[in-house]
């Protein structure tokens, strides 16, 4: 019943952190990253000068220790971790297909002229075979 | 033959490639005493399927890594509206499972009902014979792709399809893997375009079962899908 309190506020967490990141790719995202990081690091701090402090947090939202809280914590750090590092992934990919896509277009265009309609010459309509085009 | 165009001048294949040379020299060749225009896509491949498809008479537009098949066949459109001739284009597999004789069919029906896309579909007529565990899987990929997208079809998976000139442009797929099938379906669904379905037949051979997607990659299609 106890752990029933933690388990609420993690699971909401979770989902807003995931819904937050998938909703929003922008500059308000990015910041709303780096301000955590942020707190993230500001309360570490505070967490090495009082290490009591999870103790009171866990004991305040119902988790037996602090350590039990220190490893929820991280694992919802870790889950929202893994999606910003899949979406920038998808982000890299794209640019990076669409050079890949430039490059073999160019090429192609380089290794057959259009006027040939073709490499082995078998279309005789290349050239004026499109009055109805646009 | 040097005055008139050829009745399918304005027919282009796109082919994507990847790691099928020894069958896309045939498959091209066969194509291409009906289809003059081939386009395929060599997604970087480690065999010689480029040189045999360009042997075969296709022209060859080479990925210089490896992208993916969704990636293979946005690049294969935006090659083939480049011609400015162009009136359809016909995705095409490489592997020899498709054939020709159904994409003539797909192309009449386009032309006379003025469709803007024609869906090859395995299941309006008997002739496919997929495995049970593989029917099931594809029944489920319908149903999940008529839900969420604002089309209905009979099979949403079918790697052949002829899509018309307005429609080949409008399309911008960015899911480079398996998820592109249902990318475009989604996609000419949004667009309010006309489309219909037609019989195809998908011959399983020892070949294509040994290349074809796995089960299990309905999972990742499912994956690719939700965290888009």
């Amino acid at each position: 019943m106890k752990t029933l309190l933690i388990q609420i506020p993690l699971i909401i967490v979770v989902i807003a952190v995931v819904a937050r990141l998938f909703s929003s790719r922008g500059a308000r995202a990015q910041a709303i990253r780096r301000i955590g990081l942020l707190l993230f690091a500001g309360f570490a701090i505070v967490s090495i000068l009082f290490p009591d402090v999870w103790n009171r947090i866990a004991r305040l939202v119902g988790v037996g220790r602090g350590t039990d809280m220190v490893l929820y914590a991280l694992v919802v750090a870790f889950l929202s971790s893994t999606v910003t590092t899949y979406l920038r992934f998808r982000d890299l990919e794209t640019r990076y297909t669409k050079l890949a896509r430039r490059l073999a277009l160019d090429e192609a265009e380089r290794d057959f002229p259009r006027d040939a309609g073709g490499p082995a010459g078998g279309s005789p309509a290349g050239v004026d075979g499109g009055p109805r085009s646009l | 033959m040097s005055t008139a165009p050829h009745p399918m001048d304005d027919v282009w294949l796109v082919v994507p490639l990847y790691n099928e040379g020894t069958v896309i020299g045939d498959v091209v060749r066969h194509a291409r005493e009906t289809f003059p225009h081939i386009v395929c896509v060599d997604d970087g491949s480690a065999d010689n399927g480029a040189q045999a498809a360009m042997e075969a008479g296709a022209v060859v537009v080479r990925h210089p890594v490896n992208l993916g098949q969704g990636a293979a066949l946005q690049t294969g459109f935006e090659y083939a509206l480049s011609v400015p001739t162009m009136r359809w284009v016909v995705t095409f597999d490489a592997d020899g499972q498709h054939q020709v004789d159904d994409v003539l069919a797909m192309l009449e029906k386009g032309r006379a009902e003025n469709l803007d896309v024609v869906f090859g579909s395995r299941f309006l007529d008997d002739r496919t014979k997929p495995s049970l565990a593989k029917k099931l899987v594809l029944r489920l990929a319908v149903g999940y792709t008529n839900l969420t997208t604002k089309t209905r079809l009979t099979d949403a998976h079918n790697g052949l399809r002829v899509i018309s000139r307005g429609v080949v442009e409008r399309i911008d797929l960015t899911q480079n893997r398996m998820a592109h099938a249902s990318e475009l379906v989604a996609q000419i669904g949004d667009m309010k375009v006309s489309y219909g379905e037609s019989p195809v037949h998908i011959l399983y051979t020892d070949y294509s079962r040994s290349k074809g997607q796995s089960l299990w990659n309905a999972v990742n299609i499912l994956a690719e899908l939700i965290l888009r």
